[in-house]
């Protein structure tokens, strides 16, 4: 059957299962708008296309699948950039389609013209421009396929608008074949072998879990080999929940706000058995004094990764779940009665602490909030202290409920991810733990979340700071707060978030923070919440910049 | 050290600029880059020369294979390939020199395209060596102008380099 470009995109979205995008109109997508008003796939109309990129990201990490996101040419596509660089750097499965102008017209500087695919080629697994009809299905296909497999990331289709209104027959392509790209998903089987015995032979082993670990689904394989052999587990910011944190086993997140029972650990391990991580600056801290004695497996589908920063000794490469499946079979259970039993102590010397005074402190909220969702929410963040504080106080207790900006660290992706994810999960109770920096960096997306009928609970932790550059600069800046003032200006949540027909609650004092919890539970609407916390707390413990992740700070806690 | 790596990549539009964004992004540094078609006209080939350890060699081939319209990497081992580079040289000439200038070429081999009463232009391939050799044996004489092509490198193995996909990767 013959159909125009436009009806095209749709068949071949509905063909690789997709139901729901996310994206905003504008002159040079008119003729695929034109097809979505009476198609059978629904368009999430965000407020911002920057929304709509993090709102689709927020979709994949809370449901698995890709996620979909859609924008006109020029400006609509390069305020997909930040989006598209976040889910570049957490390895995020994501489709961004943006239209471009008339194909003639490409690189002749017309109106709403940017090279959309140059802007991007840095932050996407790969992009592709349509140049001609009859490769538009084999794109299509391509472009799900490189975003969903190997490691995950966002793919870029940019569809110009003469070429959305050309015809051809569809037919969509059963196979694939790209001889470029072909990600390895077995892992060697000798390896496997050899770590196996390194696993075996090891007296104070370390687990090092990241959002790798996520993406492929191995969470019931890294809990075998940890509860079965008495491995610690550590996980990064991205892998939070990969690992039950009411386990005995669980040591949080390490690194530069880690534990510093998980940073001690790391650093006294004897083997670092690292499962889709990637050893990232904020998790090594200086490099040299990282786990001097420590041997290192490292599992990863990226070749890449591997001995990029730290020296690794049995490299795996392949899919997490099936090296792990295998490799758990092979294993001997070391002994590590000694070393648990010296990770208990450090636990006990050095737990998570805060001060717990009648004042309305940030760790306590979360506290709160954890026991008021039994750990059963999906926590969106935003990114700053409250993220860190999210990390450290919130426990985490199944895959694919931490959902935060961590590679890139982009504020204002919080509330919109947040959307997605309660698109893509309808029935869980999603928070947005935001500041009171971000949330106004995508506080647009108030009017998605109302029209949507989206029960996302916004929990802005307000102090009338960029929180985390204020504590950088009263610890390594003389206490000259350098612009992170947003005291002036700050605007009146309530207020603003009732002019959208969302509900709005203000927490000034302890005793309400739990009953404001409870209430917003209740709410079968978008919620925020302006808590008004202790305006100078810190995130302790802290690893300067460049120190050993055992030189931590700990602001007088400990 | 310095190292020739040869890159076949899908003969198409943009993937020149994902291989040299790719060096930008990540601070390597390309000493000499040539692309052109292969015996299979859907395939390009790029000689680069790259400096580096042997860390940040692997480095680059690795996010060299990551990119999807890479097909395969070598890493050329000493000894085991041939490079040539052609270099276009013009020499300045006084009607006092003419004569020592000409002299030189000739007994270095190279082809003299063009002579002029002011300058000579002159062209000779040669390998790395080879083309250091003729610049310095010119550079007393004034040289105005220098082109390189860039070298091209060619392993010497019986099997020729194909693009038949990249290999599993398992360490």
């Amino acid at each position: 059957m013959k159909m125009t470009g436009a009806q095209i995109l749709i068949e071949s979205l509905r063909k690789e299962g997709v139901e729901i995008i996310f994206g905003y109109p504008g002159g040079q997508v008119l003729p695929i708008f034109d097809k979505l008003y009476d198609a059978p796939i629904k368009l999430i109309l965000t407020r911002h296309e920057q929304a709509a990129a993090h709102a689709a990201d927020g979709y994949a990490r809370a449901t698995g699948k890709v996620g979909v996101c859609l924008a006109t040419s020029g400006p609509g596509a390069t305020n997909l950039v930040t989006g598209i660089a976040t889910a570049y750097m957490d390895s995020v499965p994501m489709v961004a389609i943006t239209g471009q102008v008339k194909s003639f017209l490409i690189g002749n500087d017309a109106f709403q013209e940017a090279d959309i695919t140059g802007i991007t080629r840095p932050i996407t697994k790969h992009n592709y421009l349509v140049e001609d009809i009859k490769d538009l299905t084999r794109i299509i296909k391509e472009a799900f396929h490189i975003a969903s497999t190997g490691r995950p990331g966002p793919v870029l289709i940019d569809f110009p608008s003469d070429i959305q209104m050309k015809e051809a027959e569809f037919v969509y392509p059963e196979k694939i074949d790209i001889r470029g790209y072909k990600p390895t998903y077995e892992g060697h089987p000798g390896q496997i072998k050899r770590a196996a015995k390194v696993i075996s032979e090891s007296r104070r082993p370390i687990l090092y879990v990241g959002g790798g670990a996520i993406s492929s689904e191995a969470s019931e394989e890294v809990y075998e080999l940890a509860v079965k052999n008495d491995i610690p587990v550590t996980t990064t910011l991205l892998g939070l929940g990969v690992f039950p944190q009411d386990n005995k086993l669980s040591l949080g997140m390490l690194g530069m706000h880690g534990t510093a029972y998980a940073n001690h650990s790391i650093m006294g391990s004897d083997l670092i058995i690292a499962v889709g991580a990637r050893f990232d600056d904020r998790v090594t801290g200086k490099l040299d004094e990282f786990a001097p004695q420590a041997k290192v497996i490292h599992i990863d589908i990226d070749p890449a990764s591997v001995s990029k920063s730290v020296a690794v000794d049995v490299p795996i490469v392949g899919d997490a779940k099936a090296i792990l499946k295998k490799l758990n079979k092979l294993i001997k259970k070391p002994d590590t009665k000694e070393w648990i039993k010296k990770v208990e102590d450090w636990k006990d010397k050095h737990p998570l602490k805060f001060k717990d005074d009648d004042k309305v402190r940030p760790q306590y909220i979360l506290q709160e909030i954890y026991k008021a969702t039994k750990g059963d929410a999906i926590i969106c963040t935003e990114v700053g202290q409250h993220q860190m504080w999210a990390a450290q106080f919130y426990k985490f207790m199944k895959p694919r409920t931490m959902i935060s900006s961590g590679g890139l660290g982009t504020m204002g992706y919080g509330f919109p991810a947040a959307i997605g994810a309660q698109i893509g999960k309808p029935k869980a109770t999603v928070f947005d733990i935001a500041g009171d920096g971000s949330i106004q960096m995508n506080i647009q997306e108030l009017a998605t979340a109302v029209i949507n009928k989206l029960p996302v609970k916004v929990a802005i932790f307000n102090n009338c700071y960029l929180g985390m550059v204020r504590q950088w600069q009263e610890l390594f800046y003389k206490k000259r707060y350098s612009y992170t003032c947003l005291g002036a200006g700050c605007p009146d949540f309530i207020k603003l978030a009732e002019s959208y027909g969302a509900i709005g609650i203000r927490v000034t004092k302890k005793s309400e923070v739990r009953p404001a919890i409870d209430r917003a539970l209740e709410i079968n609407n978008t919620v925020f919440i302006d808590f008004h916390i202790e305006k100078e707390e810190n995130v302790f413990p802290m690893v300067p910049a460049g120190e050993a992740i055992n030189k931590m700070l700990d602001g007088g806690l400990a | 050290m310095k190292h020739t790596i040869s890159v076949l990549v899908e003969n198409k539009f943009g993937v020149l600029a994902r291989i040299s964004g790719l060096f930008s992004a990540r601070g390597f540094n390309i000493s000499s880059l040539a692309v052109g078609e292969t015996e299979d006209p859907s395939v390009s080939r790029m000689t680069i020369g790259v400096e580096g350890d042997d860390k940040t060699l692997e480095q680059i081939k690795k996010q060299l294979n990551k990119l999807i319209d890479v097909i395969k990497v070598v890493d050329f081992k000493e000894g085991e390939f041939i490079d040539r580079e052609l270099v276009l040289v013009k020499v300045a000439v006084t009607a006092k020199n003419r004569k020592e200038v000409l002299e030189s070429i000739e007994s270095f081999g190279a082809r003299i395209e063009n002579a002029g009463s002011k300058s000579i232009s002159i062209e000779a391939t040669g390998d790395q060596t080879r083309i250091k050799a003729l610049l310095e044996l010119l550079r007393p004489f004034g040289i105005l102008e220098v082109v390189r092509t860039g070298r091209v490198a060619m392993s010497t193995e019986d099997k020729g380099l194909k693009a038949e996909g990249k290999p599993e990767v398992n360490e």
